[in-house]
C-alpha cells in the first residue's frame, strides 16, 4: 500500500490534504450528527422518553413503519421485474425505460407530490370519482404510500441492473435447456445469485422510505396522529419550538441512518471479500471480475 | 446499455418470431407488464397530469407565472446556491476521495462509511441539525458570528451549507472508484519521463478524473436544485432573498393555486431532464475515457 516517494506527494502536502478532508467531513457531516444526539439528550432522559412515548409521536412512528413495510415488497418485485426485463431481453426503448427508472433521482420530491395532488386531489383527474366511491388518497395514508413509492422504487432496480448485467444469463439459459420453468429459474438460479444485491437495494430503499420528507409533506396534509410520518412530526415539533422533542424523534431517524450505513458497509465488505476469493480461485476469470466491478460502479453512484 | 450479455440471437433458433427478437428466457411479458404498469402509475401518468395542468394555462399566462419577479428571484437563489455548493463539493469531494484512496490513516474505513451519511440521514433531520448548529447560539454559528461577523442560518449562506451537506457524497462516490482503478504504471511512466509530481497530477491524473469530477458535480447540482427538506429549516424563507423554488411550489399549492404551482414545477422538471441528459452524456464519456468496455 505504501507508495514510493516519487509517486506520492511531499509529507507536508499529504498532511495538509488529510487535515482539509477530515476537517471538512468533521464540520459538515460529523458535527450535525453529534448535534442531533446532543440536542435530543439536552433536556434529560425523562423528556426524551415522553417525546417518543407521546401518542402523536407513536402514531407517526407506526405510520412510517407501515408505509415502509408496504413499499418494500412492491419495490423489490419491481426491481427484480425491471432488472429481468432490461438485462435478459432485447427490445426497443430499453434506454428510455432506464431513463424513466432514473427519473426519481433528479426530480424534486415537491414536484412529485404536486403531480399526485393533481391526479388524486379533490380537484384532480380521478379525485372526484374516488371521493364518490369513498376513497381518499391525498391528505390520507394512500397518498403517503404513493409518494414514498415514487422516491424509493429505483433503488432496488438500480442495484440489480448492473449486477445481473455482469452475471450474464448463461446459468438461466442452462436451466431452461434442462427443462426448468420460469418460476423455478427465478427461485433456484436468479434469486440466489442476486440475494446480496437485493438486500443492499432493500436497505437503501428502506432508509429513503422512512426518511422521505418533501414529497410526503405535500400529499399528507399533516393530520396529527393520522397522516403524520416521523419526518413530518419532527418538522411540526420543531416549528412549535419544542426543540428537544423534535430532536428526540429525529434521533430515532438518525439511529436508523447509522444502522443503514453499518449494514451497507457490512454487505460491501462481504461482497469485496467474496470477490477477492473468487479472484484467487479462478485467475483466468479475473477479466470478468473487473468488468463486474466496473459495471456496478455507476449504480453505486446513485446510492 | 450494451447488448453484450443479452442472449445471442442464435439461441432462439426455432422459437417464435417474437421470442427471437426479445430473448429465450421466459417471463418477458409478465415482468415487462409489471414494470410498465408500475412506471405508468407512478411516473408517467402523474407527470402527464402535471404537463396538462400547466398547458391548460395557455402560453402567455404560463410565461407570466414563471417569470414573475418573486419566481425569478427564487430561480436565482436556487441555482446560485446549488452551483456554489456543487463547486465547493467538487473541490473538497475530490480531496476527500483522494485522501480516502491514497493515504492510509487510522479510522479510514469509518470515515469512508461516514461519507454516505447524507444519503441515509433524512433531510428534515439534517435540516434541523444544521440550523441548530449554524444558528446564532449554535456551536458553529456563534463562532462565525463573533469572530467573522457572518450570519449563516436564515440567510442564503445557510442554503449553501445545507446543499453542501446533501451533495458531498455524490462527488466523492463518483470520483473514488475511478481513482481506485487508475494503475500506478501511468504515474511511474510520467515520473520516469521527468515529470514533477505536480505535472503528473495536472497532465496525467486530472484529465483521467475529469469526467468523473464533472459527473459528480452535475449530480450534486441536480440534487441541490430539487432539495427541499434540509433547506427550508435553515433558509429563513424570505421571499426574494432566501426562498427556494421548491418552496414556492409548496406555497402556491397551499394557496390552492394548482395551475401556478404546476407551471413552476414544469420549469424545474425541464431542468431536471436537461441535467439528466448531461449526466448520461458525461457517464458515456467516462466509460470511453476509462477504456472500459462500455
Amino acid at each position: 500500500m505504501k507508495r514510493p516517494a516519487h509517486l506520492t506527494e511531499p509529507r507536508w502536502v499529504r498532511g495538509a490534504l488529510l487535515f482539509l478532508a477530515l476537517g471538512f467531513l468533521g464540520l459538515f457531516l460529523l458535527l450535525p450528527l453529534i448535534t442531533v444526539f446532543a440536542e435530543a439528550s439536552s433536556k434529560g432522559w425523562a423528556l426524551y422518553r415522553d417525546a417518543i412515548a407521546d401518542p402523536d409521536a407513536w402514531a407517526a412512528i407506526r405510520l412510517t413503519l407501515w408505509v415502509a413495510a408496504l413499499a418494500l415488497p412492491l419495490n423489490l418485485a419491481f426491481g427484480v421485474a425491471a432488472a429481468w426485463v432490461i438485462t435478459r431481453f432485447r427490445f426497443r426503448g430499453k434506454q428510455f425505460l432506464i431513463t424513466l427508472i432514473d427519473l426519481p433521482f433528479s426530480v424534486s420530491p415537491v414536484v412529485v407530490g404536486l403531480a399526485f395532488v393533481l391526479l388524486f386531489g379533490s380537484q384532480g383527474w380521478f379525485g372526484g370519482w374516488l371521493e364518490n366511491h369513498g376513497w381518499k388518497i391525498i391528505f390520507a395514508v394512500p397518498g403517503v404510500l404513493l409518494a414514498t413509492l415514487f422516491v424509493t422504487f429505483p433503488f432496488v432496480a438500480r442495484e440489480l441492473i448492473p449486477l445481473m448485467q455482469s452475471q450474464g444469463s448463461e446459468e438461466e439459459v442452462a436451466a431452461l435447456t434442462l427443462g426448468a420453468g420460469g418460476w423455478q429459474i427465478l427461485r433456484r438460479i436468479t434469486l440466489p445469485n442476486i440475494k446480496w444485491g437485493l438486500l443492499y437495494g432493500a436497505i437503501l430503499s428502506n432508509a429513503r422510505a422512512m426518511g422521505e420528507f418533501g414529497a410526503v409533506s405535500v400529499v399528507s396534509g399533516r393530520v396529527r396522529g393520522e397522516t403524520d410520518t416521523m419526518t413530518l412530526h419532527v418538522e411540526i415539533l420543531y416549528n412549535e419550538y419544542q426543540f428537544a422533542a423534535a430532536f428526540a424523534v429525529a434521533s430515532l431517524l438518525a439511529l436508523l441512518a447509522l444502522v443503514t450505513l453499518a449494514a451497507k458497509n457490512l454487505i460491501e465488505w462481504r461482497d469485496a471479500r467474496a470477490r477477492t476469493r473468487h479472484d484467487s480461485l479462478s485467475q483466468s476469470a479475473s477479466g470478468n471480475v473487473t468488468l463486474a466491478a466496473a459495471a456496478s460502479s455507476p449504480g453505486r453512484v446513485y446510492s | 446499455m450494451s447488448s453484450r450479455s443479452d442472449p445471442a440471437p442464435g439461441h432462439a433458433a426455432g422459437a417464435s418470431p417474437r421470442r427471437t427478437r426479445a430473448g429465450v428466457l421466459p417471463g418477458f411479458g409478465a415482468s415487462m407488464g409489471y414494470t410498465l404498469l408500475y412506471l405508468s402509475l407512478l411516473v408517467l401518468i402523474p407527470l402527464v397530469a402535471l404537463l396538462c395542468k400547466s398547458a391548460g394555462l395557455g402560453w402567455a399566462e404560463f410565461w407570466n407565472i414563471v417569470t414573475a419577479p418573486r419566481v425569478v428571484a427564487s430561480y436565482r437563489i436556487t441555482f446560485g446556491a446549488s452551483l456554489l455548493a456543487a463547486a465547493i463539493n467538487l473541490v473538497f469531494g475530490a480531496i476527500v476521495a483522494w485522501v480516502l484512496v491514497r493515504y492510509p490513516f487510522p479510522g479510514r474505513r469509518l470515515v469512508d462509511a461516514l461519507v454516505d451519511l447524507p444519503f441515509a440521514l433524512p433531510t428534515a433531520v439534517a435540516g434541523i441539525a444544521l440550523t441548530t448548529l449554524y444558528a446564532r447560539n449554535g456551536w458553529v454559528g456563534e463562532f462565525l458570528q463573533t469572530w467573522l461577523g457572518i450570519k449563516v442560518a436564515y440567510t442564503p449562506i445557510g442554503i449553501v451549507i445545507a446543499l453542501i451537506f446533501i451533495g458531498l457524497p455524490f462527488v466523492v462516490r463518483t470520483v473514488q472508484p475511478v481513482l481506485e482503478d487508475i494503475e500506478g504504471e501511468l504515474e511511474e511512466a510520467a515520473a520516469s519521463l521527468g515529470a514533477r509530481r505536480w505535472q503528473t497530477l495536472r497532465r496525467v491524473l486530472l484529465p483521467m478524473l475529469l469526467p468523473a469530477l464533472l459527473t459528480g458535480f452535475a449530480l450534486a447540482f441536480a440534487r441541490g436544485v430539487g432539495e427541499y427538506g434540509s433547506v427550508i429549516f435553515i433558509a429563513g424563507n424570505m421571499p426574494m432573498v432566501s426562498e427556494i423554488t421548491p418552496l414556492l411550489i409548496v406555497t402556491k399549492l397551499e394557496e390552492f393555486d394548482y395551475a401556478g404551482a404546476s407551471a413552476i414545477a414544469v420549469v424545474l422538471l425541464l431542468l431536471s431532464f436537461i441535467l439528466l441528459l448531461c449526466i448520461n452524456l458525461l457517464q458515456h464519456w467516462q466509460a470511453r475515457r476509462g477504456g472500459r468496455p462500455a
